[in-house]
């Protein structure tokens, strides 16, 4: 019995054209292409993915993914790969398949993808070593008012760390506004002076896209904007190099004094 | 200008003297003559004519009720009395007597301050006297009693004077006996009802008198002339010399409690906020100046005004035009129209005060129950508690499918007006579900829907509501999320006794959040752990969630869902997906994600419900079913008919007394059993039976009836037969 394989294979952010040409070639040569778009997703319809590598695509459900068995099941004894938005392993959902995999005695292979963790900091400016926890932002529910992710920011803040505040994706794509208000009203519930008035903040839509919109300011000026089609995220700036504030007023238009 | 219109304008003006108000219920068990009673309070204020009480049942205004010959809704009225030259203004509510309809007379506790117990001579102290009694002990309502049908003793029964005063005195000792065990610590020798003082009166409501030791004194009238002219056929001379309104109006003016007095008890009992804050202090002062705070007890969906809201003012005023908030809705309520209540007629007026009750419209979200103020961050009233639950279940369809929108309507208008009707529709079939208290008060529910809410409706035969519970400790049990990426660690057991009694009977906050320290005093006061009394986070349904955990990062976060996961297992158990009773859940461990979006509704709910029903698979899960005290009265040769009939229904007799030629049949048997009870002992014994049944909550199904009902249920549920097994719930 010919041995399986499942390949994880990261589509990048925003186009077909993301992919890298290793992607590409390990995806084309695939018995069977899952891809999933509920932990991430493109800008672009998923046909276009199948032009570029040439073989149809199976989309599978949330429920399908976390159940693992389709995917498993299909990489016992072909070769499979299963298509994500950015870089596949930054989801413990895919770590997890991959265990799993392993455990089933199936080979996997991860080919990387860009990724919004480095893009928004690259549209920004922001130096990379100094990013704290990542969080996200869900939309509440009923009583269930999630307020964790100020508490991530609270503490990058404390340690002088930006912080990447990524948006749900779920039943409906936040935007970056959306999100903004959510950490207005945390700090209106939590009161720990972590999102004020002079709260430096910055918007990152569409990264990797021909018109990405990059965006600096305090919160009160940023909600006035319409950041355009989705996806967005934020980022919380923490304690700024020189260089930093420099890039965020020459490439994301933030105030000036933030360089004083 | 008539009486009636003098009595309203009376009323008006002393409704805004407090001393002068008495607020009161009638309680009694069923038959012993609290409608004609009421009536007779109404034909004293000339609300009905003198000559009529005793058979216009006016308080009776349900057609239903009238032809039933039974009290169903609690109505109000007010009437002007006066006593040593002074008026007074007394609000009556109209309570039922059948326990099938517990629920209002427990609605209506709240809204009095007193309570003229109404016992039958003939019959004595009967269960329902003691169950409506501890309700409005409970609730700090102050009794005083009448023994009523005085008049059947000497002409039916055939007593001679010196036995006819020999029950009395059994009668009144059984009263301060069930006063005795029940009231409140703070009163326990000044609620003694007594003859010497007058807070016990006798008389007929039928014949329209009654006589009060104060009676006696001033009109030379004794028991001895009572017999007399009850022998005699010369009641009316009674009726005369001694209107027992008059008397029962005197003893209600000299020994029940003005709204002022009573709110300085009775508030602390009914509403848990600060009573330093403006809202509490008013309220205990019956203030009407400050802010308002009324109470709803009762919704009636009248065919012209629409949904009418009575409840008592404890402080401030209830005006036309006013803005008002009702506890638990976003927004303000416009009031329409404020009325008092006389007889049927609802009097419009600008506005009621503290201490009153109103009947209102325009609060169109209110139900039984709820809050209504001018803050808008006014801690809520205590919810009223329900002696018991709903037990049996029909299935309800419309006649003609086009009908579904109108039953839908009808439905809940039901709901509204009648809280102890549960809907429900049920996910799988679509088939709307309605729940009471027992068979009559399904069979008029059916015939309102039919005749007030004029929708043709057909109904399933009825099935019984069971309770899961689990019988031993069960092991750590692991619920996993969808995603995988977060466990739950759970355990459950059985809850300590004392605590279900203790939450059945309110004395445990249901809003856990909020009244954390009280809560857990409580629990620990009633002998649970301190640790896990601290961590108890939600309480339903007598269930308990207790977070037993240390120091796991974002699990308070999850809270909310853990929460959620908790009712929809109590409301829906793994057994049967019947309600679940008497169980305490302990959280002893959580691996939680980082990331909030991974552990959201989603995730959370499903791994923490999965993690309860695991455990209650494994800890000998078990269905309990609900029970009725029965009490019987048939003639000695009908004895054995009876006791066959008994037999049948798997009933345990507890008790046989002998009175006269009668036998006194104390027992319980299960709901399920006494289906179509009513026609099967009239048959058996030739009509010749008194009986009554009570709820009396749930006890263990006999274990070799657990396989089959639950396959049963869960067939009608449209499930596979039988329960799924831990596994199941591994994930």
């Amino acid at each position: 019995m010919a041995m399986g394989e499942l390949i994880f294979v990261g589509l990048g952010l925003w186009s077909e054209k993301d992919i890298t040409i290793a992607g590409k070639e390990a995806a084309g040569t695939c018995d069977k292409v899952f891809a999933e778009f509920y932990t991430s997703m493109l800008g672009v319809p998923e046909e276009k993915i199948e032009e570029v590598i040439g073989r149809p695509i199976e989309v599978l459900s949330r429920e399908e993914v976390e159940d693992g068995n389709a995917i498993l099941d299909e990489a016992a004894d072909k070769k499979v790969c299963l298509l994500t938005g950015g870089d596949p392993m930054t989801a413990t959902t895919h770590i997890d398949l991959c265990l799993r995999a392993i455990e089933r005695g199936i080979d996997t292979k991860v080919v990387h993808g860009i990724s919004i963790m480095t893009a928004s900091a690259g549209l920004l400016g922001l130096q990379s070593y100094k990013f704290g926890r990542t969080t996200t932002l869900a939309f509440p529910e009923g009583d269930y008012f999630p307020t964790s992710p100020y508490g991530v920011i609270k503490e990058n803040m404390e340690r002088g760390l930006h912080t990447l505040v990524l948006l749900d994706i779920g039943k409906k794509l936040m935007t970056a506004n959306e999100g903004i208000e959510l950490l207005m009203e945390m700090e209106e519930r939590e009161r720990g002076g972590v999102i004020g008035k002079k709260t430096l903040m910055a918007v990152v839509a569409r990264a990797s896209s021909p018109s990405p919109s990059v965006r600096a300011g305090y919160p009160d000026e940023l909600l006035k904007e319409n950041f355009g089609p989705p996806l967005h995220c934020i980022v919380v700036p923490g304690k700024l190099h020189f260089m930093e504030a420099k890039a965020l007023v020459m490439l994301a238009d933030a105030p000036e004094e933030i360089m004083k | 200008m008539g009486r009636k219109e003098e009595n309203v304008r009376k009323a008006e003006k002393l409704r805004k003297q407090l001393d002068r108000i008495r607020n009161i219920g009638v309680i009694a068990h069923i038959d012993h003559g609290k409608t004609t009673f009421s009536d007779n309070l109404l034909a004293g204020a000339g609300m009905i004519s003198e000559e009529l009480a005793g058979e216009q049942l006016a308080l009776d205004y349900d057609e239903q009720e009238q032809a039933r010959g039974i009290t169903i809704n609690a109505a109000a009225a007010s009437m002007v009395h006066e006593y040593e030259g002074k008026e007074y203004l007394i609000n009556l509510i109209d309570t039922p007597g059948h326990v099938d309809f517990g629920g209002d007379v427990t609605r209506a506790m709240r809204a009095v301050d007193g309570g003229i117990v109404v016992v039958c001579a003939v019959e004595g102290v009967m269960p329902q006297t003691e169950t409506v009694l501890r309700q409005a002990l409970r609730e700090k309502v102050k009794p005083v009693l009448l023994i009523n049908k005085v008049d059947r003793l000497i002409n039916e029964l055939k007593l001679n004077a010196e036995e006819m005063q020999q029950r009395f005195i059994k009668i009144i000792g059984e009263v301060n006996k069930l006063i005795r065990k029940m009231v409140p610590e703070e009163f326990k020798d000044e609620w003694k009802v007594k003859v010497e003082d007058g807070s016990v009166i006798f008389g007929s409501s039928l014949h329209n008198w009654a006589i009060s030791k104060p009676y006696m004194d001033k009109t030379g009238i004794t028991f001895k002339d009572i017999y007399d002219y009850c022998k005699n056929n010369d009641e009316k001379t009674l009726a005369k010399k001694l209107p027992m309104y008059k008397t029962a109006l005197d003893m209600v003016i000299d020994h029940l409690p003005s709204p002022k007095e009573a709110q300085k008890y009775r508030i602390p009992v009914i509403w848990k906020g600060d009573p330093e804050s403006p809202v509490g202090k008013a309220m205990l002062e019956c203030n009407s100046k400050g802010p308002l705070a009324m109470m709803v007890t009762k919704i009636i969906i009248d065919p012209h005004a629409g949904e009418i809201a009575f409840g008592r003012v404890y402080s401030g005023e209830i005006r036309e035009g006013q803005e008002v908030y009702i506890s638990g809705m976003p927004k303000k309520y416009r009031v329409q129209q404020v009325a008092i209540m006389v007889g049927n007629d609802r009097i419009t007026v600008k506005e009621v005060e503290a201490g009153n009750i109103a009947a209102v419209t325009g609060l169109k979200d209110a139900i039984a129950g709820s809050t209504v103020t001018s803050e808008p961050d006014m801690e809520s009233f205590e919810s009223i508690k329900y002696i018991s639950d709903p037990v049996v279940t029909v299935r309800v369809e419309a006649k003609r499918p086009s009908d579904l929108p109108k039953l839908v309507k009808a439905l809940r208008n039901i709901s509204k007006s009648d809280p102890s009707i549960v809907v429900s529709i049920n996910q799988e079939s679509g088939e709307y579900l309605m729940s009471g208290m027992g068979e009559l008060h399904l069979e008029i529910t059916e015939y309102r829907i039919k005749n007030e809410q004029g929708v043709d409706i057909v109904t399933s035969e009825p099935t019984v509501i069971y309770r899961e519970t689990v019988e031993k400790k069960s092991p750590k049990f692991e619920g996993k999320s969808p995603n995988k990426h977060n466990y739950l660690y759970v355990e459950v057991e059985p809850l300590d006794e004392k605590i279900v009694k203790a939450i059945q009977e309110g004395q445990i906050p249901e809003n856990v959040k909020k009244h954390a320290k009280e809560v857990t005093k409580t629990l620990q006061d009633l002998g649970m752990d301190r640790v896990e009394a601290k961590g108890v986070f939600a309480i339903k349904g007598p269930n308990i969630i207790t977070d037993v955990t240390k120091g796991i990062q974002h699990l308070f976060e999850t809270k909310e869902l853990l929460k959620q996961a908790f009712e929809e297992v109590i409301d829906s158990g793994p057994k049967a997906n019947e309600p679940v009773m008497g169980v305490k859940i302990r959280l002893v461990d959580a691996k939680l994600h980082e990331d909030a979006i991974h552990r959201g509704p989603a995730q959370i709910i499903p791994a923490m419900r999965n993690a309860i029903y695991g455990a209650m698979t494994l800890a000998k899960p078990k269905l309990l079913e609900p029970m009725q005290k029965i009490f019987i009265s048939v003639p000695h040769e009908l004895m054995g008919e009876v006791s066959k009939e008994l037999q049948q229904r798997r009933a345990t007799i507890l008790d046989i007394k002998s009175e006269g030629d009668m036998s006194i049949i104390h027992g319980k048997a299960p709901v399920a059993e006494m289906f179509g009870f009513a026609s099967a002992i009239r048959s058996a014994t030739g009509g010749k039976v008194l009986w009554n049944t009570e709820n009396m909550g749930f006890e263990p199904l006999p274990d070799f009836l657990q396989e089959e009902v639950t396959a049963k249920i869960r067939e009608r549920k449209g499930l596979k037969p039988e329960p799924w097994g831990a596994d199941h719930y591994m994930g």
